[in-house]
């Protein structure tokens, strides 16, 4: 493999979602197999299990059941993540099952996504489901769609049905705020316009589904215009030669540093100039989202973890009122008047839910005003009081500086996930 | 117009270089467990970059099989003496000399599950609270499930059905008394990403890894050194192969694989080219498909 081509590709994380016959996991194994990314001793493995299941043919789903019990009952229980390769984009999958009681898992693989997988079974058309899983990849701001109407086999390839399921989901889709949406009609089990142009499709102008994978512009998924730097860690090296030296490690979130750039330091407000952005590699002439890099400043001025350092242009928000969409992700429900670890990308504080303002049903989107009695796998609107300041942007606009957790005090478990508004 | 976009490797350099700073603010004691493998090589290059130019804050952390390579000890004390780190050795033979393990036995015994008992051993006695290590999510099926963060019990253990949700880049490392966390910074990356990522870096890496004139037999169809820990059954023949491994583990658990590969270039020519995966000549992972997932459980990395 040409190297200088290898360190050129770009990274593509995507998300699918689908229940156990809608094909998802089929897919999942035909991208794996036409792109040479399933070895022999997986194979094998495969091949022996779909026999000892008394299975006519290889069943590819069994390459993506990784624990015991997902195998012995049929089932996938987890979020697991998978990874292929083409020459011009390395693929992270998160694979998530769909059941409506997996709304969690389906949230966490939808978190760090560019891309979601939206598989329609052909002869169903747009369900409940479909509808969401579309919903959460809206509501977790997935920046491009792509809809697999699948099972074309079974429909005799047909375009009216392909057309039909198209105009039906764009009426759907609408009420969703995603900007990319793509269409294609494909075989998961025969390998129609999967990796290859499908022989039985003629009428189908547009792209095989890894050909788009290949292709969507990701550019400009991460947020290059507000500068969002969360302090992670403090660098102090202690020896002669960098005696002085305090550099503020961190992951950039958002927009474009570069020394020189008059920068303000929050919580504080004090201010100053970036003296340089040093990596183990030699210093940087500028830095942007998602590096991680470490700053240093002109001047000597008190700035810890949970800091964040950001232009004068453009800050963030700061604010202990925190109006965020939850996922509720835990058996135990929210106690009125409880209180919550929280954290928000490098800050740490303690939060309460000072209200639930309204759940959603996620299947019709509905608000649901009356009732506000919150379980697992619940999606609803709340305000958060915290115990100190927290600098947020609305998700809408950086999903690192507009994302949250909630731990449980007891327990520890993580038991919600925030979508600042 | 200038892009912004980082290539796929630096992407995933950066996320690792945050996993890794997240755990020195996140915890008290951490350690980086370190095998002398190219994966653990490859997660001390990284942490090296994340605390640049300042040391890194934490020891690493060999669990000694006595059955390892003579190569990876010398690796092993070179690296931690150039880059002044410390290193804390947790012996597998103490554990066994003290009766807290007993020896498998037979012609393929190996201590690869005793180590599990010394790595717990070692971790409560210089009490850490977060052991780093460079587990791939791509090596294995039940890894493929595994978090950024591995939350462990006080008994070491990892429950699979039971993890926490890991959304974004939060990492939720809030612990009681007593429990510590597994935490894999190079989760996302495939061996290829590994081997091209040494190539870029110019990482130094053990001679195992490149060719060599070793004696060797054949086992099931797995070639192993011919070392005096593992006995020869009568109808085993030692003779003379043209080997490099693939993995390193303990002697007794690591396959070799046939090749004439002899700089990182030729590695990653051979690992683009190659059908069958780099697990598959573990021994460890042979003894039955859910292997990795119960050896996980009871605390191995």
């Amino acid at each position: 493999m040409d190297t200088q081509g290898y360190l050129d590709m770009e990274l593509l994380r995507f998300t699918t979602a689908g229940s156990v016959d809608d094909g998802k996991s089929t897919l999942i194994g035909r991208l794996l197999y036409d792109s040479k990314s399933i070895f022999e001793d997986q194979l094998d493995a495969v091949k022996a299990s779909s026999e000892k299941k008394g299975l006519q043919h290889v069943d590819l789903s069994l390459l993506t059941d990784g624990l015991r019990a997902e195998r012995e009952q049929g089932i996938t229980i987890d979020v697991a993540y998978r990874y292929f390769a083409t020459p011009k984009r390395k693929f992270i999958i998160a694979d998530t099952p769909g059941h409506i009681q997996y709304t969690r898992n389906m949230i966490t693989g939808a978190s760090t996504a560019n891309l979601a997988l939206i598989l329609i079974d052909a002869r169903k058309g747009v369900i409940e489901q479909t509808c969401r899983h579309s919903f959460i990849a809206s509501l977790l701001r997935i920046p491009h769609l792509i809809v697999c109407v699948n099972k074309m086999d079974l429909v005799d390839y047909s375009e009216e049905v392909y057309n039909r399921i198209v105009a039906e989901y764009k009426k759907f889709a609408a009420t969703l705020d995603v900007k990319d949406i793509e269409f294609v009609p494909i075989s998961a089990l025969h390998g129609d316009n999967v990796v290859d142009r499908s022989t039985n499709m003629d009428w189908f102008k547009g792209s095989p589904l890894l050909n788009t994978l290949e292709n969507v512009h990701i550019g400009s998924d991460w947020n290059h215009e507000d500068a969002r730097f969360p302090v992670q860690y403090v660098i102090r090296p202690h020896t002669d030669e960098y005696h002085d030296y305090r550099g503020y490690a961190g992951r950039i979130a958002g927009g474009i540093f570069k020394p020189g750039d008059e920068i303000v330091a929050l919580p504080s407000g004090l201010t100053s100039k970036i003296k340089s952005i040093a990596t183990l590699d030699g210093a940087l002439e500028e830095a942007f989202a998602p590096m991680s890099v470490s700053i240093t400043l002109e001047d000597e001025i008190d700035i810890s973890r949970g800091d964040m350092i950001v232009k004068k242009e453009n800050p963030p928000e700061s604010t202990q009122d925190v109006d965020a969409m939850l996922c509720w992700l835990n058996n135990k429900s929210p106690q009125p008047g409880a209180k919550y670890f929280l954290k928000h990308t490098s800050n740490d504080a303690r939060a309460v839910i000072k209200e639930i303002n309204y759940k959603v049903d996620i299947n019709t989107l509905n608000k649901l005003e009356e009732d506000k009695s919150v379980k697992m796998n619940d999606i609803f609107h709340a305000r958060l009081r915290t115990t100190k300041a927290l600098f947020k942007d609305s998700y809408k606009h950086n999903r690192i500086t507009g994302s949250l957790i909630l731990i449980d005090e007891g327990t520890n478990e993580t038991v919600a996930a925030g979508m600042i508004q | 117009m200038k892009s912004y976009q980082l290539s796929h490797l630096k992407e995933l350099e950066a996320e690792s270089i945050f996993v890794i700073r997240e755990v020195a603010a996140q915890f008290e004691k951490p350690a980086l467990l370190f095998s002398g493998g190219k994966d653990s090589i490859v997660c001390f290059h990284l942490a090296r970059k994340a605390f640049f130019p300042a040391n890194i804050p934490f020891p690493l952390v060999h669990v000694d099989t006595g059955h390892n390579f003579e190569e990876t000890l010398v690796y092993r004390d070179n690296l931690a003496k150039k880059y002044g780190a410390q290193l804390i050795i947790g012996s597998v033979q103490e554990s066994i000399d003290s009766g807290r393990v007993t020896e498998e036995k037979g012609y393929n015994a190996s201590r690869n599950v005793l180590q599990t008992v010394t790595l717990l051993d070692t971790i409560e006695k210089y009490k850490f609270d977060a052991c780093i290590g460079g587990a791939r999510r791509d090596e294995e099926k039940a890894r493929a499930k595994e978090r950024f963060f591995s939350h462990r019990d006080e008994f070491g253990q990892w429950d699979p059905k039971n993890q926490r949700p890991e959304l974004w880049n939060i990492f939720n490392g809030k612990k009681h008394i007593g429990e510590h966390f597994r935490v894999f910074p190079i989760s996302n990356w495939t061996e290829m990403d590994v081997w091209q990522y040494i190539l870029h870096e110019k990482i130094e890496m053990p001679s195992l890894y490149f060719t060599h004139e070793r004696e060797c037999f054949v086992r099931d169809g797995v070639i192993y050194a011919h070392a005096n820990v593992i006995p020869l059954k009568p109808t085993e023949k030692v003779e003379k192969m043209q080997v490099r491994f693939r993995t390193i583990g303990d002697i007794s658990c690591t396959g070799a694989i046939l090749s004439t590969a002899n700089s990182v270039e030729e590695i990653v020519e051979e690992v683009a080219a190659t059908r069958v995966t780099e697990r598959g000549s573990r021994i460890d992972d042979r003894r039955s498909e859910a292997a990795m997932e119960d050896r996980k459980k009871s605390g191995y990395f």
